[in-house]
């Protein structure tokens, strides 16, 4: 299946997890804010949140400092 | 004839010079401005003629302010400025520069919350004074702000913003502006505004650090309501740690985004 990730299609294995997604972009689950079809979703429910075919995904990083 | 004094348009008889019109309206000033520029000297006033008579070390009254910038940013976007609330979550040095900013246009109404207390190591970028080390960073800003615009309403929270607060504190915000330090503290406040202070835009900060080029420091929306400024990758970190030009850079984007969003302009 086939995702848009921050803009870009990116191809997906399905029944992917929001944690699993980040942890192949070596992305810290403490430090993004994730979006799904505009929904936020809460970091409690990233293990158990999967992806569908066409979502739009935005994930957002921080680095510290301010 | 029609001369403007304090930016009020009034009438006086031609061949009133700059000193009847002092000693009729305001005979205490020390100090006269005629078109910008000091008057030392006695004239006949001209048509269309702008004076400001300033006695010093006065506070104008806030009809007197409110008339000052309602000239000077137009009626319009004053009356946009003036009745907005702003919540910033963190006062450090983004937070600090953000809330002076705002309170310098005239916003109406800011939340600040901050849990920490002014430290030495802060002076090289945060708005606060050698002898304010050790206040409370809400109350120092307070204080700031107050010698700013004694007539913005600050609402102050002396502690730490968690998921379970920041929908009570940060109800009443038209905007919320994300100031914290910590990576992790600016997620939780994103996750947490995004997902219950529904229709709240967030203009967030991310990649400061340093003396990297200004230009890499940019305004992006990055989501539906979620506005990210910053060049997003610059950590603070040892040897790239945080300074006043950057930081400055950065809060002043965040401050014109707020603006922005409140004179229904997209940031971008």
């Amino acid at each position: 299946m086939t995702i848009t990730f921050n803009g870009k299609p990116k191809p997906l294995q399905a029944g992917t997890s929001v944690t699993s997604l980040l942890d192949e972009l070596d992305l810290d689950p403490s430090r993004v804010a994730v979006e799904i079809n505009r929904d936020i979703v809460p970091r409690e429910r990233f293990d158990d949140t999967t992806f569908s075919d066409g979502d739009q995904i935005e994930v957002v990083q921080f680095v510290g400092g301010g | 004839m029609t001369v403007w004094l304090n930016e009020k348009k009034i009438r006086c008889e031609a061949g009133t010079t700059l000193f009847q019109l002092r000693d009729r309206h305001k005979p205490e000033a020390d100090i006269i401005i005629a078109n910008g520029f000091p008057a030392s000297e006695d004239r006949p006033l001209e048509e269309g003629d702008r004076v400001v008579l300033i006695c010093r070390g006065e506070t104008p009254s806030e009809t007197e302010l409110e008339a000052l910038m309602s000239a000077r940013h137009t009626p319009g976007v004053h009356s946009k400025v003036r009745n907005a609330t702003i919540a910033i979550a963190g006062v450090g040095g983004l937070g600090s520069a953000v809330a002076i900013a705002l309170a310098r246009i005239g916003v109406g109404h800011l939340i600040i919350a901050d849990f920490d207390v002014v430290e030495p190591s802060n002076l090289n970028r945060q708005q606060y004074f050698v002898d304010q080390i050790g206040l409370p960073k809400v109350l120092a800003l307070n204080d700031n702000l107050r010698r700013i615009n004694p007539y913005v309403r600050v609402t102050t929270f002396n502690g730490r913003l968690t998921a379970a607060n920041i929908p009570e504190f940060f109800a009443e915000a038209d905007v919320v502006v994300e100031a914290f330090d910590a990576a992790d503290q600016k997620a939780m406040l994103t996750e947490t505004v995004l997902m219950k202070l529904s229709g709240k835009p967030l203009v967030a900060a991310s990649g400061l650090a340093g003396h990297g080029p200004s230009n890499t420091v940019v305004t992006r929306r990055a989501a539906g309501r979620l506005y990210m400024v910053g060049d997003g990758e610059t950590a603070a970190g040892p040897g790239q740690g945080l300074m006043a030009p950057r930081v400055g850079i950065a809060a002043h984007h965040q401050a014109n985004a707020v603006l922005r969003l409140l004179l229904g302009e997209e940031p971008q």
